[in-house]
């Protein structure tokens, strides 16, 4: 079937602003929107400039702004897209190049919640004990891939610099609630700060967007919980 | 032009440079470069776990994970390797679960173990548990980890650098590497006393893969280019269960937890093949038993493909061991796995071949076993080799942290006594040219036809089964693409993030890692592990006990066996 891409270009190298380019290409239902756009790519107009990696949704490289929706490229099917597609970069970063933005923000924003084991004492011999329901309780946030949907998904940070975003909020929860970690406190400190969960609005645009349905709204709100209650 | 000097740079962010780099943190001055962000490197995409003789569950011992690893790898596999690998991935797990890693538990709170293709109890008497896992995305909580590690020790990490050259002195030590910065097209030379390549594996020379697009053997093809030798280049993994068509890898977990390949007649076909592991006989042979039923004719409807079934596992095992693979099922293929087969064929997923190294990573010069000064590799662009003619399922995780950690720890003592070698004259010259002359061509082939045809030619005729005059084929064919590739032309021709100029870069590697592939294949007349030959279909172990060595020279390809290592397990018939 053939359908239209409408995708949204920039080459700070060449534009004054971005604008609107289409191309029609030939597809399978069960293609994968990144398998239209390297089918632009490779023989259509090579100029065309985004990230991709795994193709199977694992990486995390390839979330843009899918018919107006937070979506991996490769883990959404040209059947369910409709036969005219608009395709732009993700909201609230700077736009690189055409579907490509800076992900500096969002890695140090990442980084700020310390998202690494923080376990002073010395483990010994063996494995840490760990009984299945406290691994239970942290297994959502642990299949975070660092797209980057849920954080450029989020009204508050397209408005603000000053929120760390969903994505770095699901990472500290990944420790906060890891029985092994020590670092909870912590970490609870950043995120009761300015840039921290009280920014959230619940408006649950993250938990949409998620390619890996991270329940993350529910995770911010334990978070918050936390902080009142602990 | 941008220089900068480290007493170590690592290339690939991936499980093994990333270890490596945690050796290092702290104690050197190192770099991390790799053409993604290291979360997103392919480690990321293993599933179904890392063996480690821990006996959690029920009894192990290193010897037989060694045992199996040298049995796996139809005895190619160097044994003192071996050893290494299953001793040292008792502690290297460990060391994964101090870091963090979130593995799935016992009930009584230990890492839990799962069965796993070619993993046996005694020496072969049947499955053991040896496989720690998280769920089915081990590899997901590995790159993570470690990476949240790196974070922690503050690595310094060049992210979206391309690696386009390697830098040796004329005394042939090696000096440091040349990257590319996408964002801004810029050339950095990074001078360095140490160089490890851990850019991981090329499974996109084949149409049917299970690597992401980045896999293109950057590092290997490179240091091939500078004349180092790639060994054991015609091992190349099949894994039997790739998504119809996609080539998305579904884990052997899915054997593991009791899955089972099914013909078009519904007979459960392993069985037939190898009586005693049945669906959990090793990668390449399953591979081939599947190829045999669709030649056969007993495809599914007769087509060229089969079908996975999980269907009879409880609903509940399915969504707490299987769940992203049962889901790539649904997305990719719009089918239910808990009530119907999941259509499955062969798909290209591991190289066993690549740049020869030492139990320490050094990288081999020849067959003799001299080494590179300064040069390493670890992971799936070294070949130790641990995994002989066939890889097993897990041992790729445990090579990256087990011999990740011993070549880091290698290099923080090499960095300790070695001097800075000079760089050579304008280092940056071959690579510059050969971006200009990319860029500055009008009117020529496009890369993506190019990269097209070669993974067709490297499918159809180097893949599962091969013979010597499909191979011969493939040879004319790749070299015909391969001066193709010299007239290729790009429509972008900007420095800024040009992803086009990243591709066809990349195809320049693929073509020369197939042309190895090939070379390797060719030479080999005989069949063992991965490379089966339908015109030499039995091992030849009086002629072809030995790792094949190539290396590029001004008067063609030069082919070299390099004696394998025996030290506890006398080269046996291979049945299951």
């Amino acid at each position: 079937m053939e359908v239209t891409l409408r995708i949204k270009r920039f080459n700070p190298e060449l534009d004054q602003k971005a604008h609107f380019e289409e191309y029609r290409v030939e597809v399978e239902p069960n293609d994968r929107l990144l398998d239209a756009l390297n089918e632009v790519k490779w023989h259509q107009d090579g100029t065309l400039t985004y990230r991709r990696s795994c193709a199977h949704g694992i990486c995390g490289s390839d979330a843009m702004r899918i018919n107006g929706r937070n979506r991996l490229a490769c883990k959404i099917l040209m059947k369910d897209l409709g036969k005219k597609i608009t395709i732009e970069p993700l909201i609230g970063f700077k736009i690189e190049k055409d579907l490509l933005v800076d992900m500096e923000k969002f890695f140090d924003a990442y980084k700020s919640v310390k998202p690494y084991l923080i376990a002073e004492g010395a483990p010994g011999a063996g494995e840490r004990r760990q009984s299945p329901e406290e691994r239970e309780r942290f297994d959502d946030t642990t299949k975070c891939i660092l797209c980057a949907a849920c954080t450029t998904a989020c009204p508050v940070t397209w408005v603000t610099d000053e929120f760390v975003g969903p994505a770095a909020i699901v990472n500290a929860h990944r420790f906060i609630f890891d029985s092994r970690d020590e670092g909870g406190a912590e970490r609870l400190k950043i995120l009761n700060g300015g840039s921290g969960v009280w920014r959230c609005r619940t408006i649950f645009n993250c938990t949409d967007a998620c390619p890996r349905d991270i329940k993350v709204t529910e995770a911010i709100e334990q978070v918050k919980r936390a902080l009142l209650f602990e | 032009m941008a220089y900068h000097r480290y007493d170590a740079v690592i290339v690939g962010a991936g499980g093994a440079g990333l270890m490596a780099a945690i050796q290092m943190a702290g104690n050197a001055n190192i770099a991390v470069v790799s053409k993604l962000y290291p979360p997103r490197s392919h480690t990321g995409a293993a599933q179904g776990g890392i063996a480690a003789a821990l006996g959690n569950t029920e009894e192990d011992h290193w010897q037989w994970h060694m045992f199996d690893t040298v049995k796996g790898g139809d005895y190619l596999v160097d044994q003192d390797s071996a050893e290494v690998l299953a001793r040292e991935a008792i502690d290297a797990v460990l060391e994964l679960e101090h870091m963090g890693l979130p593995f799935n538990r016992t009930p009584d709170g230990r890492i839990d173990q799962r069965r796993f293709g070619g993993h046996s109890r005694n020496f072969g008497e049947g499955p053991v548990r040896r496989s720690c896992y998280a769920a089915d995305r081990t590899g997901h909580m590995i790159i993570q980890t470690l990476y949240q590690q790196g974070i922690k020790h503050n690595v310094n990490f060049f992210d979206e650098f391309h690696l386009v050259d390697i830098l040796f002195t004329d005394d042939g030590e090696c000096c440091g590497v040349i990257a590319y910065e996408i964002k801004t097209g810029e050339l950095h030379t990074i001078h360095a006393k140490t160089v490890l390549i851990a850019s991981g594996g090329y499974g996109r020379v084949f149409k049917i893969t299970s690597n992401a697009l980045a896999g293109t053997g950057d590092g290997v093809a490179l240091a091939y280019r500078r004349g180092i030798p790639l060994m054991d280049m015609e091992f190349y993994q099949f894994h039997p269960t790739g998504l119809y068509k996609l080539g998305i890898l579904v884990s052997e977990a899915a054997r593991g937890e009791g899955g089972i390949v099914i013909n078009g007649e519904g007979e459960a076909f392993a069985a037939r093949y190898a009586p005693t592991m049945k669906d959990l006989a090793p990668r390449d042979m399953m591979s081939r038993f599947i190829y045999q039923e669709v030649r056969e004719g007993r495809g599914i409807d007769g087509k060229d493909y089969v079908l996975l079934d999980v269907s009879h596992l409880p609903p509940e095992v399915i969504d707490e061991k299987l769940p992203d693979v049962t889901d790539f099922a649904r997305v990719y293929l719009g089918v239910e796995p808990k009530e119907e087969g999941i259509p499955i064929q062969p798909t290209a997923h591991y190289a066993m071949g690549g740049l020869p190294t030492n139990n320490d990573g050094q990288v081999l010069i020849d067959a003799s076993g001299a080494a590179v000064p300064g040069f390493y590799s670890a992971g799936e662009s070294a070949c130790v080799s641990v995994h002989g003619a066939n890889r097993l399922g897990t041992n790729s995780l445990v090579d990256l942290v087990v011999f990740g950690r011993r070549v880091g720890r290698h290099m923080l003592r090499e960095i300790g006594t070695r001097e800075l070698p000079a760089l050579p004259d304008n280092p940056e010259a071959t690579a510059a040219e050969e971006i200009s002359a990319l860029l500055s061509r009008e009117g020529g082939n496009r890369a993506a036809d190019i990269r097209k045809a070669m993974q067709e030619t490297m499918m159809d005729k180097v893949s599962v089964v091969r013979t010597k005059f499909g191979l011969l084929e493939a040879q004319k064919e790749i070299c015909e693409l391969q001066e193709a590739y010299k007239h290729v032309a790009l429509q972008d021709k900007g420095k800024r993030y040009n992803t086009e100029l990243l591709e066809a870069l990349e195809l320049g590697c693929m073509l020369d890692c197939a042309e190895t592939i090939i070379h390797g294949s060719l030479g080999r007349e005989e069949s063992r592990g991965a490379h089966y030959r339908e015109d030499f279909q039995d091992r030849d172990d009086a002629n072809w006990l030995a790792h094949s060595m190539i290396t590029r020279t001004s008067s063609g390809l030069q082919l070299q066996k390099k004696p394998v290592k025996i030290t506890m397990f006398e080269p046996k018939e291979r049945s299951y």
